[in-house]
């Protein structure tokens, strides 16, 4: 069993990107199972979901407290929240971010990090607002292209399924994010 | 057709394949969800149905009564205060004996003021006449749902089914969704015995005296001790055209169980999972699941705790003063059993106001259990902050 924790602000999506990924990882096979964190969720505020996959059906119905994986999507909950509380060692974390990898050397000690800039790609499509862009599926492209473990075409299909305002720009979004991560790694091995 | 969907919308897929003809209900968190998605199913036409937005739960219960009086299929969704806000009405439904049909999200009443889930709200309705069905997962949610109107139009008895806040309700998880075609040979429209008829007028709930009221009393009783039959052929048919099946009350890896744990919903899932890591390490301990509290299954829980050497019943729930209210009713279930097959009843109360039932706190339930020959108290408090 795999577990992933997502962090946002209440508006970035952050609950329907674990839906969506769920849905993707649905239409691989897997056992699936996503939920926000249990609360009042108001925008702007920090907004955690949670996403459980497996081979086997899957019995824990109960909080993730020590995640594999972590999904950022506002890159300022890094400063101002414990993001990393209960990831295990060595566990990934995908933030949207501007900057490379190396901003955030703190991180990178202990886990693995990569950026994409989900904000500025989401925005591109016209997804949100400028202040306010909704990057949850330039984020879910990236990790396709990072994962390894769900496909960017099974993020795109959910992503039709799920998404009801313009779905087609939230899969350019998914494709162009995956793309920027894919160049930011051979850049990286060069 | 299999879908990644929310309890909530797994409590609509369910009065939508139903074909419930009136669905008249207020918002309240964590159910909102649930009539909000019937009523995007109704503006679109994907459900022909009245939709009734009213000004209150004892509102939208009133209107269930009166639309089911005509012998419309009626349904609703509430939670907590809102259930709470129904009371009169629930003793009026039953009374009746209009087969309603809601859903309730099992949420903590306050003060302290709480949207996480705790049974208290349901069990507190617990001598209103209603039948009373637990669910664990989205599926079973789902299902039920839609057993629940075949169930209630056969006996005449409204029926809650009852899911955990957020554990289930804000939850998207697989499930599988039966075609029309097939719900609708499953089940049929509502042919009602009785109802509000202009070219054959009838008076309902006129005064009834004492010469008659016990009379009528001993017949929603009646109807209630059918219900544990009808209940199991109604799932006999569920599952020869679904393939699942769930029972009133379900036994896991019980056989030959020294310890059995008594849950219901989602502590359950996370129970079947503690006692598969022990039953790995050869310990015989085991579950038995209640998923109708009412009527109360006491012969299937006597069969089946009847033998266990120790039983560890939990409660996400509060009598105050009295304690878990399964326990209580296991321990009156059980009391007549003879001595040497009557288990020593351990009653845990956890998981109150949402608060997180982990693995870690089933597993000192069951370390504590098994270290005392008798119980340490009544009901003992597992994750309380000292």
């Amino acid at each position: 069993m795999r577990e992933i924790r997502f962090h946002g602000r209440g508006g970035q999506g952050t609950v329907v990107a674990s839906q969506i990924l769920a849905a993707a990882l649905f239409r691989e096979g897997k056992q699936v199972q996503s939920f926000p964190a249990f609360g009042v969720e108001r925008r702007g505020a920090p907004v955690t979901a949670f996403l459980r996959m497996a081979d086997s059906p899957i019995l824990l119905r109960c909080e993730i407290r020590e995640p594999d994986d972590l999904v950022v999507l506002d890159p300022t909950l890094i400063t101002a929240t414990d993001v990393t509380a209960g990831l295990k060692p060595g566990g990934t974390i995908l933030i949207n971010s501007a900057s490379s990898p190396d901003h955030y050397t703190d991180l990178t000690r202990r886990f693995r990090v990569a950026t994409v800039d989900a904000s500025d790609i989401a925005t591109g499509h016209g997804l949100g607002s400028r202040t306010q862009p909704i990057v949850n599926t330039a984020i879910l492209g990236a990790l396709a292209a990072w994962s390894g473990w769900v496909a960017l075409e099974s993020i795109c299909a959910a992503i039709l399924e799920e998404v009801p305002k313009r779905p087609e720009a939230n899969v350019a979004a998914a494709r162009e994010a995956a793309a920027a991560l894919r160049r930011a790694a051979v850049a990286v091995h060069a | 057709m299999k879908k990644v969907i929310i309890g909530n919308h797994a409590v609509s897929w369910g009065a939508r394949l139903a074909r419930a003809e009136v669905i008249s209900a207020y918002p309240i968190t964590p159910q909102t969800q649930v009539v909000e998605e019937l009523s995007e199913m109704c503006a679109d036409g994907r459900l022909d149905a009245r939709f009734l937005k009213v000004e209150s739960e004892h509102s939208a219960m009133a209107a269930c009564i009166g639309a089911s009086a005509t012998g419309a299929r009626a349904f609703t969704a509430t939670s907590s205060h809102g259930l709470a806000l129904m009371h009169e009405m629930l003793h009026w439904a039953a009374g009746g004996r209009h087969p309603i049909v809601m859903a309730n999200i099992n949420r903590a009443l306050g003060p302290g003021w709480n949207i996480w889930t705790d049974q208290t709200d349901s069990l507190s309705q617990r001598d209103t006449g209603w039948v009373q069905l637990y669910c664990e997962t989205n599926q079973e949610v789902l299902d039920t749902t839609i057993m629940a109107f075949r169930l209630a139009e056969t006996v005449d008895l409204p029926v809650m089914i009852v899911l955990d806040a957020f554990y289930l309700s804000h939850t998207a998880e697989p499930v599988d969704i039966p075609d029309q075609d097939a719900v609708d040979a499953f089940l049929p429209r509502r042919q009602a015995r009785f109802k509000l008829d202009v070219s054959d007028p009838h008076a309902f709930g006129a005064l009834v005296r004492p010469d008659s009221y016990m009379e009528m009393r001993l017949q929603l009783q009646e109807a209630m001790e059918r219900t544990r039959d009808v209940f199991d052929r109604v799932e006999v048919e569920w599952q020869q055209r679904f393939g699942r099946r769930y029972g009133a009350v379900e036994a896991y890896r019980a056989d030959d169980a020294e310890l059995l744990l008594v849950t219901s919903g989602t502590i359950t899932s996370t129970a079947r999972f503690v006692v598969d890591r022990r039953r790995e390490r050869n310990e015989a301990v085991g579950l038995v699941k209640v998923k109708m509290f009412r009527p109360f299954p006491v012969e299937r829980l006597r069969a089946l705790l009847g033998g266990a050497r120790q039983v560890a019943v939990l409660d996400r729930n509060l009598s105050p003063g009295r304690g878990g209210i399964f326990s209580e009713e296991t321990r009156a279930a059980l009391y007549d059993l003879p001595e040497e097959t009557r288990p020593a009843i351990h009653g845990y109360v956890v998981g109150l106001g949402g608060r997180d039932v982990t693995p870690t706190v089933l597993d000192e339930i069951i370390d504590r259990t098994r270290a005392s020959a008798v119980p340490e108290r009544e009901d003992v408090w597992v994750g309380v902050n000292p």
